[in-house]
């Protein structure tokens, strides 16, 4: 299921604006690369190209190419709503919809593909998925209450397995703890941990302890000031980045000495 | 002891400001309470001697004054709902198109339009209805008879003018239209940006997008719009009254010159030439209008309350 992505010299702008310039790395399939840099400097517009989210904010768009085990995502008459089905996307604040029930939540993509499911393998599905995000011991009793009757850290766990639900490819995580507590991050990492093993992730965080705990890779984004495009400054393994970076503005930022 | 926890109670300091903006809220609360119980009371008390009316007093052949408001109180729900059947898929239509499919300016001129259209005196799209509207429907009503007569709804003899039942809920459903259409946008441009991603990024299309987030979001919203669409609906007098020539009859055959009236257009016509226990029944009729307006609206309440859970709003 997890698949390498390839991206070649991509560059993002809002209308005119360059937001993110000149981003080429490879992200092997069963990582988790973490993005890290201060706010502002295109990691989330980044990872966001990666499965064209970008698109909805009116005037974004790329220049490059991403490829997906050597399909280009950017490719003339490919469909940006095949793309999301492959690439699933976590957010930073948790959003199952309020309007449908837990098990309806985490059925909501699977449902966009094939409407009429048997009730057994819907059940299935549920369950399989809420196990996927570590979810279903609690939730299990009320699966028809409302996903917004969940806590935080349970929503957003409730959104990975929404995500899963869909059986991507790739997961995406844009800063999926910086909403919840540290018993519920842990509880999110450790997740990202076990799913590993099945997908490719790349999560954005602030958190460096975060980065430096669940990611086999980081990259390190940065911007010369306002107004200059965000580049990847760095990338490699985390070890390398935390413990010994080649360039100095990685190890001023990772050791917070960074402005 | 107790008195000494009493004397000892906390109590907030008491603003000038807050004292003011409360008291304020409370007599704008009380303010429209007061006027609908006085407009009820009025109501009630002038409707009582319609209540025990000989058959003389009625206008037409009506035995009592159920028998009178029956078909009145029909008509008046039947091209309400009609009218409703007919704004309400339109006006969830224009809303989303405005606050999903168009480029921001043309959305901002349509919606200006809309608006606009709102502030339409009724009289005028009475005219319009006579005027206009009739004549142009009638060849189609005249074929639609023709081709679909053996449906109840279509059956004939097809009116010869076109001023039928379903030309005056084509009207009125052009004068709900912007009120539904307004709110509607309003809560279709208040779906958070949160919900519609997360539908997106599941690889929903527009459309799939807007029936996960957009729709089930705004479903309280749309009852209550429609609500307010329907009590202008059912309180609608002059473009009745211009476009029918009432037969006070219980009928649902949509195209025939035989069509039944509404409450307030039933009063608007009767009114002028009411004397005695005349006035006291047509003000009957309105409390039953006022009744029914009441009853439809609780019904909501209950339709939005039901699900409240899944509204969203928590």
């Amino acid at each position: 299921m997890s698949k390498r992505i390839e991206v070649n010299d991509l560059n993002v702008y809002y209308s005119k604006f360059l937001a993110v310039e000149g981003v080429s790395l490879t992200i092997e399939p069963r990582t988790v690369t973490a993005l890290i840099g201060p706010s502002g400097c295109g990691k989330s517009t980044f990872l966001r190209t990666l499965n064209r989210m970008h698109e909805v904010i009116p005037g974004a768009y790329v220049k490059g190419e991403v490829l997906i085990d050597g399909n280009n995502l950017y490719g003339p008459g490919v469909d940006p709503v095949l793309v999301r089905r492959q690439v699933g996307m976590v957010f930073q604040r948790p959003n199952p919809f309020p309007t449908m029930s837990i098990g309806d939540n985490v059925l909501a993509g699977v449902k966009l593909n094939n409407r009429r499911m048997a009730k057994s393998d819907a059940d299935d599905l549920i369950e399989k998925s809420l196990r996927g995000a570590n979810l279903w011991n609690e939730v299990k009793d009320r699966l028809d209450k409302p996903g917004s009757s969940l806590s935080g850290g349970q929503q957003q766990r409730l959104c990975i397995a929404r995500a899963i639900a869909v059986q991507p490819d790739v997961i995406l995580m844009d800063e999926p703890c910086s909403a919840l507590d540290p018993i519920s991050t842990l509880a999110i990492e450790d997740l990202i941990e076990e799913m590993k093993a099945d997908y490719t992730i790349v999560i954005v965080t602030h958190n460096m302890q975060q980065a430096s705990r669940v990611s086999d890779r980081t990259g390190f984004f940065n911007i010369a000031g306002t107004g200059k495009p965000g580049r990847l400054i760095e990338y490699s393994d985390t070890t390398t980045i935390f413990s010994n970076p080649s360039i100095q503005a990685t190890e001023d930022y990772v050791s917070g000495r960074f402005g | 002891m107790t008195t000494i926890v009493a004397r000892d109670t906390i109590r907030a300091p008491q603003r000038a400001g807050d004292r003011i903006f409360s008291t304020a809220t409370v007599v704008a609360g009380s303010l429209i309470l007061a006027v609908l119980a006085a407009v009820a009371a009025f109501l009630l008390v002038q409707s009582l001697p319609a209540f025990v009316a000989t058959p003389a007093d009625f206008k037409g052949d009506a035995a009592n004054f159920w028998a009178y408001v029956w078909p009145l109180a029909f008509g008046t729900l039947w091209s309400a709902l009609l009218a409703l059947l007919i704004a309400i898929p339109l006006a969830i239509g224009i809303a989303l198109f405005i606050s999903h499919y168009a480029p921001r300016k043309l959305a901002q001129g349509l919606g200006y339009i809309i608006d606009l259209l709102a502030a339409v005196p009724s009289v005028v799209f009475g005219l319009w209805g006579i005027g206009v509207l009739a004549p142009l429907l009638q060849p189609f009503y005249t074929s639609l008879v023709e081709w679909f007569g053996w449906i109840p709804l279509f059956a004939g003899p097809v009116s010869g003018t076109g001023r039928t039942i379903l030309t005056v809920s084509i009207v009125l459903a052009v004068m709900v239209l912007p009120i539904i259409t307004a709110i509607c946008r309003e809560i279709f441009l208040q779906t958070p940006v949160l919900y519609e991603e997360a539908s997106l990024a599941l690889g929903a299309t527009r459309w799939e997008m807007i029936a996960m987030a957009v729709l089930p979001f705004g479903r309280s919203g749309i009852i209550s719009a429609s609500m307010l669409g329907l009590g202008r609906a059912l309180g609608e007098t002059m473009a009745v009254a211009m476009v029918l020539s009432p037969s006070p009859q219980v009928i649902f055959a949509l195209l025939t010159s035989q069509n039944p009236t509404t409450i307030a257009a039933n009063i608007a016509l009767n009114f002028p030439e009411a004397h005695g226990t005349g006035v006291n029944i047509l003000l009957a009729t309105g409390l039953v209008l006022f009744v029914i307006t009441l009853a439809v609206n609780m019904v909501a309440r209950v339709i939005i309350n039901r699900r409240k859970a899944f509204s969203g709003a928590n």
